[in-house]
């Protein structure tokens, strides 16, 4: 494992609207006359990385849309814990059809806004991995290709966790789900591509594509407002641990999402137009097995024997990462 | 204007005059010049004012007319036979959501095998998915019904379906009077949504309901479909008096009054089957002809009127419920309870199997001398099907259910 140079970060910058910044530099969430999109009251589980995500993401994105703005959901957790009727936490216009159409009513949303006059008001589409990279992956892509103005957001927490954590195609290898459990030769998840949808996006050439975690919240706002700041088809994929299903403590949802980072795992970058522009670099480098250690869906890596061969295989996962998007700075 | 056009070009030409804002669309056989038609008006900017998108799926395609017509956009698409199944899913959320979209339905059947010719095995599954469905008998009719259609679906909030037979309508070229658009823009008003999808004054659409609700909301969904027994025959009405011509409305009754046998059934077959109705009269056979045009919501008491006095009725469908039989035929049963109408049914046509006025005429006498079996396969090629049932069923036990036709 390669090691990194020494640098200096100043201290808080993780923290919300932080008060030692400008205040056009401060969080969307530390306003407040903020949006509040999603506000409290809903049924999502203590600690919901997608939770977190979605009020950081809308909050923002609402901003930047001064208030003109138009979101649509896909069926799932997201979906679930926040509109039991007669109750809803939005409180932006928001519109739910199916668990894998979310991309294409956004087309029709964003069509049918141009063409009652209302070009001002823009469109947010959001759904989970599995809506995104499983079965409303055609109606993305077609998204995608037409080149339709609308910002379309994944919170990955690598499964199917409304209908109880199955496998999705953004489950990673190894990984415990409902169907696929930690027993036979293979326990957990298959090793494979899996699907990367960040990089088949970044293939369609879309004005921009980025990935960021709940870990790094600032990061998150800055990535919506620039994809914002931008018209055409643009995606955002969020990994947003999932406490439920990851078998993790409620508590360590931030801490989660900061190890997938810093082992390389979850790669954070952004592309422009088909060609990557930025890379998130690691800060303090660590094995991919103190990520995995905090949660209940690689216990079966660990014990009751440790199974370093398939923690390598996903050792050198990361490390391709790393590889591949440069993740760790050369030391001089 | 009266033109000589093809039943698509028809039919575009009065989407077109109806101002739709935005246009979803999916190619397949045999709805495809419609779209390309309106695509074309879209792009030359003969249609202005409209967005036409190019939808990667007939699924895709309704999800987007879906979120179109949430933010209050008039919302159109067209489709048939494999591409209406594989939107069913969004088709039933759009009526669930009451979004006023208008989509046709160029009739053709489901495979396996794969046919892409005229039966109304299609729009049929849609049967119970809470869109309005209306039947064309002809392209004029087809034409006319689409403009009623907006303006039903927009008054109800419910979505409608216009079905018209593939191939037999849609590719047919006949005269009709093409629909203008200052008459069009004198008769259907402008869409004003009952909901919207609305920065200024958000609400969350497609929330999740449960057990202390979901009754609540099948039941007010039927209601509006009831309330639509009233509104499709005075939208009818309201375009024959500005128009002229009968087009649209619940039922469409030819000859009926007095007949012994009246023949009931759907689309573009009335055409034939009034020419049959006219030789039989002329014969002195007293038949009538009674003509479903709605078929969802069904109107069950106006047809209990129209077939008053009636000894028999037959049934025409262009569809199977295979196990049961006929589709219309439940409706139509219903609609006859608390009388002593017989009731006889005939499929045919299915996959585009042409209907002649020979068979039908020869089934007719049957029916006249009620010799006709409770259930009848026109022109069905019983020596392949008894060749076929006699090799599955070595056991010659199926050998007396064998249809006699
Ligand atoms: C067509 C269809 N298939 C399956 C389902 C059941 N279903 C609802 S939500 C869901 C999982 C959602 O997973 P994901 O998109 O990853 O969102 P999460 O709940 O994990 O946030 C499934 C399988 C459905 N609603 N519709
Ligand atoms: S199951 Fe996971 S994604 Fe769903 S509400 Fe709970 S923590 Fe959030
Ligand atoms: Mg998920």
């Amino acid at each position: 494992m390669s090691s990194t140079g020494v640098k200096f970060y100043q201290v808080g910058s993780f923290a919300v609207g932080n008060r030692l910044l400008d205040p056009e530099l401060r969080s969307a969430q530390s306003e407040q006359g903020r949006a509040n999109s999603l506000t409290s009251g809903h049924r999502a589980c203590q600690g919901c990385g997608e939770a977190l995500g979605a009020r950081y993401v809308l909050d923002a994105a609402m901003r930047a849309a001064q208030g003109r703005m138009v979101t649509v959901n896909a069926t799932g957790c997201l979906e679930v814990f926040s509109t039991p009727y007669p109750e809803t936490s939005w409180r932006v216009a928001w519109l739910h059809s199916l668990f894998g159409n979310a991309p294409a009513v956004a087309t029709g949303v964003a069509a049918g806004l141009r063409a009652t006059g209302k070009d001002d008001v823009r469109v947010v589409a959001q759904g989970g991995d599995g809506a995104t990279v499983d079965i409303g992956f055609a109606c993305l892509s077609g998204m995608f290709e037409r080149n339709d103005d609308v910002l379309y957001i994944c919170y990955d927490n690598g499964g199917y966790m409304n209908t109880g954590v199955q496998r999705s195609g953004a489950t990673p290898p190894a990984a415990r789900t409902t169907t696929t459990q930690a027993v036979g030769d293979e326990p957990g998840n298959v090793f494979g591509q899996g699907k990367d949808v960040p990089r088949i996006a970044v293939a369609h050439e879309i004005p921009y594509v980025a990935t960021a975690t709940v870990a790094d919240l600032r990061d998150l706002e800055a990535k919506v407002d620039k994809a914002m700041g931008m018209h055409g088809a643009r995606y955002l994929h969020v990994l947003v641990p999932c406490p439920l299903g990851w078998g993790s403590a409620s508590k360590d949802t931030v801490k989660i999402a900061r190890l997938a980072t810093e082992s390389g795992h979850f790669p954070v970058f952004e592309a422009e137009r088909g060609e990557v522009t930025s890379v998130r670099k690691i800060r303090h480098q660590v094995p991919v097995e103190e990520y995995l250690t905090l949660q209940g869906r690689y216990k079966h890596l660990f014990s009751p024997v440790r199974r370093d061969d398939v923690i390598d295989r996903l050792q050198a996962m990361a490390d391709r990462n790393i590889a591949r998007y440069g993740l760790v700075e050369e030391v001089l | 204007m009266l033109q000589q056009v093809e039943g698509s070009k028809a039919v575009a030409v009065a989407v077109a005059a109806s101002r739709p804002q935005v246009i979803c669309a999916y190619p397949i056989s045999p709805q495809t010049h419609i779209v390309e038609e309106l695509s074309r008006m879209v792009k030359s900017g003969e249609l202005r004012g409209c967005e036409y998108v190019n939808m990667e799926s007939e699924f895709a395609a309704m999800s987007g007319v879906i979120g179109a017509s949430a933010v209050g956009a008039r919302s159109y698409t067209a489709t048939a036979s494999q591409g209406l199944l594989y939107m069913v899913e969004a088709v039933y959320n759009a009526s669930g959501m009451g979004l006023p979209i208008v989509m046709t339905v160029a009739n053709r059947a489901i495979g396996a095998p794969i046919n892409i010719w005229n039966d109304h095995g299609d729009a049929m599954s849609q049967r119970d998915s809470g869109w309005i469905q209306l039947y064309a008998t002809s392209n004029q009719e087809a034409a006319d019904m689409h403009v009623q259609a907006f303006k039903i679906a927009e008054e109800l909030s419910v979505p409608v379906m216009v079905c018209m037979d593939g191939f037999v309508l849609t590719h047919a070229t006949e005269r009709v009077d093409v629909l203008e658009q200052d008459a069009v823009d004198a008769f259907l008003p402008p869409y004003s949504p009952r909901q919207l999808l609305d920065p200024d004054d958000p609400v969350s659409i497609g929330s999740m309901v449960g057990p202390e609700a979901f009754t609540e909301v099948r039941y007010l969904a039927h209601m509006r479909q009831l309330e639509a027994l009233d509104v499709i025959p005075r939208v009818a009405a309201e375009f024959a008096a500005q128009f002229g011509r009968d087009s649209g409305g619940l039922l469409r009754s030819y000859r009926t009054d007095g007949a012994e046998t009246i023949v009931i059934a759907l689309g573009s077959v009335f055409g034939t089957l009034q020419d049959v109705i006219d030789a039989e009269r002329a014969d002195g056979v007293s038949v009538g002809l009674l003509g479903v045009t709605s078929f969802r919501p069904f109107p069950y008491e106006a047809t209990h009127a129209a077939v008053q006095g009636a000894r028999r009725v037959v049934v025409i469908e262009r569809a199977l419920a295979v196990g049961a039989g006929g589709i219309v035929a439940g409706d139509v049963r219903i609609a006859l309870t608390g009388t002593e109408i017989s009731q006889r049914t005939v499929i045919a046509g299915l996959g585009g199997r042409p209907i002649t006025t020979t068979s039908l005429r020869e089934m007719l006498g049957r029916a006249v001398r009620d010799e006709l079996p409770a259930l009848t396969f026109l022109d069905l090629d019983t020596g392949v099907v008894d060749r076929e049932l006699r090799r599955l069923h070595p056991v010659d036990r199926f050998a007396d259910v064998l249809p006699q036709t």
